[in-house]
């Protein structure tokens, strides 16, 4: 026993002594000599599956194929790497694993920034950020963009099939929390099952900040969330929107990239989606995400990496991504090469007025742990 | 061993172990239909047929990301499930016989502990042992943390043909031949056979499912398909998987058709 | 090593109690040898890689969620007191015994079966049948699973035209559905295994001497059975315990089950050292339960 108790603070001298390794300015230094269009080594991209077209994921959308592009350029392989989930990205960085670009959202940039897991950019080597639209170079997690560059944003809204609410007047959280409207679709709505967007839903039709900091108001959302859980078909964050289409749910909170998507691919060339479903922006507002493209500490070419962004960036590429993505695009200059069909779509572009009703998520620090604990409770 | 079909249960009852047997082959095939036909389905989202069309397959050979991880897979299942099916029954016999060394439950409980673990917890604890004692991430980290869950699994599927054997026709064979090599090749295997090869299988089968362990001790460029299709599916499912699947399926049948015609000829 | 060249034991050198000894001794050894591999690499792979689990369970949360190693305490475990843990252990462990009961019933009638075909090669290619399905991929079979079950679905279709069923998608049944498809094969592996072993004479005599084939069952073959009746068990019932992913999708994960709980505690939630404590709390518990049941004498499995 005793043996067993030297080993146990042995391995707790180890794993402590890890946790300092990075913090010399290594690969900052570094990152901070390189120059414009400078290459290090072949580029190991950490990103979200199927997220950048390449291959026949590309010929079948009719874009470029960046990967193959940025290799014919530069002269440099890239090597991909696909991750589900920002914790598990954030895990493998953490552990030190050699990747040099990754694409984190808002709120993982912010704790990525704060446990210094991002470098800084070398702005003379990423000239293109300055295509980025102004409403995103100041946004909390990363003012001015130093450590990340918006790469696609979306909104958290409702995705609905006409005739089952009632839209007149814009659509309302109510639809699905209050029980006079909702009630009608018990048996046929679903919400995401992810504690920050579905509380945040809650939050808003409460009147309340996605990003509240009051415990009152969360166990508030989260009381309201198991008061509509008997309402539900399912709390489902992958295929809800195949579900919506195939006539499964008539209701669904969602991200408003997968709805387009199965509306587009449940449409045929007899029949159209979009005369059926809608996608809106509720009336008292929606979360807001943005994933960026950013450089982890972990970087071991970080010429390649700040090459490869400041290729992301151009206003062409980006222009493509939107094409393949059908997410709206942070970069201004890239519209002119986005299809007209999406910049006219208020549900990926939204009019001015309805921007201001959203809000971005931001990183709650240890009050992360107080919604996930609340969210579980609401669930049962 | 030998038995002639019907001997030991009355017809009846016969009848009705067959019936059930087809039925649950019937249970365990019917979403592989599905996956099938939907593969040759036109139509871009699962469950809705759009005419006969090849266009998935066509999609599949194109896409780089997918074959890449088709190919990782494919080295991960095969090298994990042959040592862990080594390892496995080698500790399954030793936990068996030589009682002296092992006995008191302790060596069993370790044995098992891969199998009670979280996937999750495994997970986290193999990436940080991982980059802690300086192996490099990759194709390599993801079959060693294979073997580590699939030992345990093939152990207690071996243990179970194992438990209450009949040492008496070892012993016997031990006096026959002149090494233990040659007894255990001869005798010992072929009498575990069936426990060996469900262990394998079933280590085969763990290996080119896992998600959660392999997400995170992968490292640049080893993604398997597992790992693939669970971000995909996270935008829709697409019968490009469909096709991935039904290709793996068909690909088995015909090793395991052909192997036994190969068995059938010597 | 050179213990391990020697020759085999002649029956005269058997006789004298001395080498006697000696031979069992090196039996001993041999057996030692065949354990090191695997238990040296759980060893290195596993058990020192643990040891980080519980060093984590007394840290404290860090921001990024790996533990801060400083301010130990003991929060993660006292949490473990908490309602919603026993709500959602006792949740967890009904669909485990409920699933494992399920699949052991159909499983062992099916594997039965596959072991009293008369031809090896038939016996084989059937348990090999059995696997191929599971070697497509995870979530494209349950994906299928869902299509069979919706609104349109044949099987929901099936039981609207009887009047049986309605929805399935969605409900219990369909979780425990989705679970048995998945877990079948754990169940039907180690009882062919075992049952495949059984010598039939014994059960030919049990016959003649019960006269009815159902006592004969009850009081030889399923006895003979046990070993792969307890392996099976434990490989349904440990991973159907923490199973999330199946019920999610085929059940609308309207609650939350013990896998996707601590999937919570190392994902969004942040907070390792509950995670730790929780999957340290399991492994105790069924670690200690193994070793009572190998220490109560029932060593079989």
């Amino acid at each position: 026993m005793r043996r067993l108790l030297m080993l146990l603070a042995a391995m707790a001298l180890v794993v402590a002594a890890c946790g300092d390794d990075d913090a010399s300015g290594g690969p900052q230094a570094l990152a901070d000599a390189c120059t414009l269009g400078e290459t290090d080594g072949d580029l190991n991209l950490y990103n979200w599956t199927e997220y950048i077209p390449t291959g026949s994921l590309a010929t079948d959308a009719e874009v470029t194929d960046m990967l193959a592009a940025f290799e014919e350029e530069f002269g440099v392989s890239v090597v991909l790497t696909e991750y589900d989930s920002n914790e598990t990205m954030l895990a493998q960085i953490e552990a030190g694993v050699g990747y040099d670009v990754v694409v984190p959202s808002d709120y993982m940039v912010s704790i990525m920034k704060g446990a210094d897991l991002l470098i800084k950019f070398n702005p003379d080597t990423v000239p293109n950020l300055s295509n980025i639209a102004a409403e995103f170079t100041a946004l909390p997690y990363d003012p001015g963009n130093q450590y990340s560059a918006p790469y696609q944003w979306g909104t958290t809204g409702i995705g609905y099939k006409y005739g089952s609410i009632d839209d007149e007047n814009g659509v309302s959280w109510g639809v699905i929390f209050d029980p006079e409207q909702a009630d009608p679709n018990t048996g046929f709505i679903s919400l995401l099952d992810d504690e920050r967007e579905t509380m945040g839903a809650a939050l808003i039709y409460l009147g309340y900040s996605i990003n509240t900091l009051d415990e009152a108001q969360v166990d508030e959302a989260a009381d309201l969330i198991s008061a509509t859980r008997a309402r539900l078909a399912a709390f489902s964050s992958v295929g809800y929107a195949d579900l919506l289409t195939s006539g499964e749910f008539v209701v669904s909170q969602g991200w408003n990239g997968d709805f387009l998507f199965a509306y587009d691919t449940a449409s045929t060339d007899d029949y159209d989606a979009y005369e059926d479903f809608g996608y809106a922006i509720p009336v008292e507002g929606a979360a807001a995400w943005v994933d960026t493209i950013a450089i982890p500490s972990t970087v071991e070419h970080p010429c390649s990496a700040q090459t490869f962004i400041n290729f992301m960036l151009d206003a062409f590429i980006g222009g493509e991504l939107t094409n393949y993505n059908y997410y709206a695009s942070p970069n201004a200059a890239a519209e002119e090469f986005i299809y007209p069909e999406i910049l006219e779509d208020p549900s990926i572009y939204p009019p001015p007025d309805v921007l201001e009703r959203l809000e971005f998520f931001e990183d709650l620090g240890d009050f992360g742990t107080y919604y996930a604990d609340a969210y579980s409770a609401a669930k049962g | 061993m030998t038995l002639h079909e019907g001997a030991l249960t009355g017809r009846r009852v016969e009848r009705l172990l067959t019936i059930n047997g087809w039925l649950v082959f019937a249970f365990l095939y019917l979403p592989i239909l599905v996956v099938i036909v939907f593969s040759f389905s036109g139509a871009p989202n699962v469950g809705t047929w759009g005419g006969f069309s090849l266009r998935w397959y066509e999609r599949m050979l194109g896409n780089d990301p997918l074959l890449h991880a088709l190919q990782n897979t494919l080295w991960v299942a095969l090298f994990s499930t042959i040592v862990a099916t080594v390892f496995g029954t080698a500790a399954a016999l030793a936990l068996d016989r030589y009682r002296k060394w092992v006995s008191g439950g302790t060596f069993d409980a370790i044995l098992y502990m891969p199998v009670i673990i979280p996937d999750v917890t495994m997970a986290v604890m193999l990436l940080l042992w991982f980059t802690q004692i300086g192996l490099p991430l990759g194709r390599g980290t993801i079959i060693l943390a294979h073997i580590a869950f699939n030992i345990s699994f093939v152990a207690i599927v071996v243990r179970a043909r194992l438990a209450n054997m009949d040492p008496a026709m070892e012993e016997a064979a031990a006096d026959l031949y002149a090494s233990r090599w040659a007894t255990f090749r001869r005798v010992t295997l072929p009498l575990i056979m069936p426990g060996v090869l469900g262990g394998g299988l079933l280590a085969l089968t763990l290996s080119l499912d896992d998600v959660v362990i392999t997400s995170f001790v992968q490292g640049p460029g080893s993604t398997t398909l597992p790992v693939h299709v669970f971000g995909l599916i996270r935008k829709s499912v697409t019968p490009e998987i469909n096709a991935v699947s039904t290709l793996m399926v068909t690909a088995s049948m015909i090793l395991v058709f052909a192997s036994l015609a190969i068995q059938r000829r010597e | 090593m050179t213990m391990l060249d020697e020759g085999p034991d002649s029956p005269s050198e058997a006789a004298n109690p001395e080498l006697e000894r000696r031979a069992q001794r090196r039996e001993s050894w041999r057996g030692f040898f065949h354990a090191v591999p695997a238990y040296a690499y759980l060893v290195a792979f596993f058990v020192l890689p643990l040891i980080i689990v519980f060093v984590f369970s007394f840290a404290s949360r860090g921001r990024t969620g790996r533990p801060i190693l400083e301010n130990w305490n003991v929060d993660g475990w006292t949490r473990l007191t908490d309602p919603l843990v026993s709500t959602i252990v006792g949740r967890s462990l009904f669909v485990a015994v409920l699933n494992t009961v399920l699949c052991l019933i159909i499983g062992y009638a099916f594997a039965y079966w596959i072991a009293t075909r008369p031809k090896q090669s038939t016996r084989t290619l059937l348990l090999i049948l059995v696997l191929i399905p599971f070697w497509s991929n995870f979530l494209v079979r349950t994906y299928a699973w869902r299509i069979l079950l919706d609104s349109d679905g044949y099987i929901t279709q099936i039981g609207e035209f009887t009047g049986l069923w309605g929805r399935m998608l969605f409900t219990l049944p369909a979780v425990f559905l989705g679970l048995l498809y998945g877990y079948l094969p754990f169940m039907v592996l180690p009882l062919y295994a075992a049952i495949e072993r059984i010598d039939w004479s014994l059960v030919e005599a049990g016959r003649d001497l019960y006269a009815s084939g159902t006592r004969a069952f009850l009081k030889i073959t399923l006895p003979l059975s046990r070993p792969g009746i307890i392996a099976g068990s434990i490989l349904v019932f440990i991973p159907s315990l923490g199973a999330y992913v199946t019920p999610d999708i085929l059940g609308g994960a309207k609650t939350t089950l013990l896998g996707n709980f601590i999937v919570i505690q190392f994902g969004a939630a942040r907070n390792w050292p509950f995670g730790s404590a929780l999957s340290g709390a399991i492994l105790i518990v069924m670690v200690l339960a193994t070793i009572l049941y190998f220490r109560s004498g029932a060593r079989t499995v």
